[in-house]
């Protein structure tokens, strides 16, 4: 195949470098930890549990969130009404919720003074118990269900429409429809949306620590933190790290064998036109997974705003200095995750090493924040206070975090330009600082502030890293909610919440949307 | 064999008003720009769209508000028209028994039905292994084994190359006269109708623009064919 034509060879040199400095920022933390490992004492028990638990919660959180999803797919995908499209938008809102706040949400619906129980309570039933691996689960399913819910969609709506045409000609009945058409779809599409929830649900940090913890809820991730932060044992937490990156690589392995292409999320807002699921039944069930989907997603949202509305303007001054620190450490996450990626992205359109490229890219699933976080630590600790460099730290690693969705989203982008326009650009002399910006950005409008956007959002929400550095009094919004939450201040914790989640939508509404303005493509 | 009394559906910005008759064992061949509301009709005649006003009839009988699987006719897509994961047999044998329970009369009639349309031999492949033509070929074996009186083609041989197509077209027309089958057929081709069929419409803006039997048509042309010509 003939090689296209490369109009500057500056970006590939920052491509280059690009690359090797995220590999090195992961690997050089990473040897750290690998170093400082204290593999001679080997794993307790309380840690087997915790690796246990891990993988456990992980398969029971993606299976839950697969199983639901089927039948909401299902029924997104054969009903038209009105809001559809925005249910559908809504189910990509949970990927830039922050964690903590969501379970704020889920406690208010779920926990023992929420609606639900107030119910049970009523009826005589014993209360819900949300914290422990229940709770886990059920943040884990309220984030992922979306996700799968969109996943399993796309699947539906990929089948040809002339193929449900066809159905109806030959007299199919609801199970002769799922025979012929839906199974053979969701083998195809479940166990690749199965595999990812379960990656994601492995290097679960902040719902573990929010909800589960003690013996029989403690998630790998959540027993790193416990090693270095309670008991200060740096041996044991990095053992611990190198088990985590285990389980990802191994948890990733399985996502990129299972999983089919173009799980893009684009083209769901037509709904297919289905022949057999007319009867009052179907639409009756239907409509109620629809409503329950949209309740289960809904209710700890509203309740975050109803609960917060009242406390927002008497939070305490200390908050508000922490939404300004996590409004710059957003932003410059924003700025250096798409100032790695572009470059990258450049060279990843063009073919070359693609591969390599592609799995430097993404390294950050597969190695936690965590453990890069505790490498650094041990990387800087001879050098000066790890505590004073908390905020570059958190930055740093949540850009790298945000590095593969980033990538993601820029990458076809650059193809296009590329395929369209380098030639062009090759003929008129344009390269370098001219191609830039001539051709690329103006295409790249939109993938850059979507990218922006969500590596904001996700710094925005981030209750990771920064949980072992920042000192008291110093940590970002997320932390510092999480602190409150911890002192029972629940008026306040309501109110941080609020705000925190303004904040995270805000600043993805905001890059989104100026990608968007006057964007060429 | 198929009468459209005074149908008309709109949506957006878009009107499909038509009358027509279709005698029994006629073939119409329907023409027209993309966007001219051919392919709109069929949807119309095979029940995937509810017109606004209007009558349809078949064989006499008004089957306007029938359900889809109710109307006797087969229709052939320009694709999607196989289950990709089912062999060539299977997927003919669908006309009969959507839930594949084959006794030995009905695989044998499904074999027949393959052989009838030259793909003997080929039962057992999936439509990953056969050929454009072949895949037709599976299709309009499922459309025979179905033996309803009408059937509607919806570019089906669009997307084959030139010598493939004019034997497609010259296999239906064969079975067309075998079977004695009324057809519909949309097409972008003016070729297509001269080789298959016996009237064509030409369809413009959702209304027949103009209507006749294709050799009278094709050899004192009014203006709106020309340039199908």
């Amino acid at each position: 195949m003939a090689r296209r034509a490369v109009p500057i060879s500056i970006a590939t040199g920052a491509g280059v470098a690009v690359a090797a400095l995220v590999l090195a920022v992961i690997a050089l933390p990473l040897g750290a930890v690998l170093l400082r490992a204290d593999a001679g004492s080997g794993l307790g028990p309380a840690d087997w549990a915790a690796v246990r638990f891990t993988i456990w919660q992980a398969l029971l959180s993606a299976a839950l969130s697969v199983g639901l999803a089927i039948p909401v797919a299902r029924a997104l995908a054969r009903r038209d009404f009105a809001g559809r499209r925005a249910l559908i938008a809504l189910m990509g809102a949970p990927f830039i919720l922050p964690v903590i706040v969501a379970v704020l949400g889920l406690l208010a619906v779920f926990g023992r003074q929420g609606g639900i129980s107030a119910v049970l309570r009523f009826l005589g039933l014993p209360e819900l118990e949300i914290y422990g691996w229940q709770g886990v689960v059920l943040a884990h399913v309220f984030f992922n269900l979306p996700l799968a819910v969109r996943l399993i969609l796309q699947g539906w709506l990929a089948i040809p429409a002339e193929r449900f045409r066809l159905a109806a000609t030959l007299g199919f009945t609801s199970r002769d429809i799922a025979r012929h058409m839906e199974r053979p779809m969701l083998r195809n599409v479940a166990p690749g949306a199965f595999l990812v929830i379960f990656l994601i649900s492995t290097t679960s940090f902040a719902v573990a620590l929010t909800l589960g913890g003690g013996p029989r809820a403690t998630t790998v991730e959540l027993a790193i933190y416990q090693a270095f932060l309670f008991e200060f044992d740096l041996g044991r937490a990095a053992l611990l790290g190198l088990v985590q990156v285990g389980i990802c690589v191994v948890a990733g392995a399985f996502v990129i064998w299972g999983t089919k292409p173009n799980l893009a999320g684009t083209g769901l807002d037509q709904p297919v036109r289905r022949w057999d699921a007319r009867g009052p039944g179907a639409r009756l069930l239907d409509g109620a997974l629809i409503l329950a989907a949209a309740a289960f997603l809904l209710l700890p949202i509203m309740a975050v705003v109803t609960r917060g509305a009242g406390a927002i303007t008497g939070l305490p001054p200390g908050i508000w200095m922490a939404a300004l620190r996590s409004i710059l450490l957003s932003l410059a996450t924003a700025i250096l995750s798409v100032g790695l990626a572009l470059p990258m992205a450049i060279l990843i359109a063009r073919g070359r090493a693609r591969g390599l490229l592609e799995v430097i890219g993404a390294l950050s699933i597969a190695v936690s924040p965590l453990v890069i976080g505790i490498g650094l630590f041990l990387i800087l600790r001879p050098v000066t206070s790890p505590t004073n460099a908390a905020l570059p730290i958190t930055g740093l690693v949540n850009a790298l975090a945000a590095l593969p969705f980033v990538l993601r989203a820029l990458v076809p982008g650059v193809e296009q330009a590329e395929a369209g326009y380098s030639r062009l650009a090759l003929s008129l002399g344009l390269s370098g600082p001219q191609y830039l910006r001539h051709v690329l950005l103006p295409r790249l409008r939109r993938p850059l502030g979507f990218g922006a956007g969500l590596a904001a959002a996700l710094a925005m929400g981030d209750l990771g890293v920064v949980t072992l550095f920042a000192a008291p009094g110093q940590g970002t919004l997320p932390l510092e909610m999480y602190r409150l939450m911890g002192a029972y201040r629940t008026d306040d914790a309501a109110g941080a919440a609020l705000l925190l989640l303004i904040l995270s939508l805000g600043v993805f509404w905001i890059f989104d949307r100026g990608g968007r303005v006057n964007a060429a493509t | 064999m198929l009468r459209l009394e005074g149908i008309s559906l709109g949506f957006d910005d878009f009107t499909l008003a038509v009358d027509l008759d279709v005698p029994k064992g006629g073939r119409l061949a329907v023409l027209g720009a993309s966007g001219s509301g051919k392919t709109t009709l069929l949807s119309v005649i095979a029940g995937f769209l509810a017109p606004d006003r209007g009558r349809i009839l078949m064989d006499g009988a008004d089957v306007t508000g029938a359900p889809v699987p109710d109307r006797p006719l087969s229709i052939l897509f320009q694709e999607g028209n196989l289950f990709p994961h089912l062999s060539a047999l299977d997927n003919v044998a669908l006309g009969l028994r959507p839930d594949l329970r084959l006794d030995e009369e009905t695989r044998s009639r499904v074999e027949e039905a393959l052989v009838q349309v030259g793909l003997a031999g080929v039962s057992s492949r999936r439509p990953g292994g056969l050929s454009g033509g072949q895949r037709s070929r599976v299709a309009l074996a499922r459309m025979l084994l179905r033996n309803k009186p009408l059937a509607l083609l919806d570019e089906p041989f669009a997307a084959l190359d030139p010598g493939l197509r004019a034997e497609m077209m010259a296999l239906v027309a064969d079975l067309c006269e075998v079977t004695g089958l009324t057809l519909v057929m949309v097409s972008h081709d003016l070729r297509d109708a001269e080789r298959l069929c016996d009237a064509l419409i030409l369809m413009r803006d959702g209304h027949i623009v103009t209507r006749g039997a294709v050799t009278e048509l094709t050899q004192n042309p009014p203006d709106t064919l020309k340039p199908w010509l």
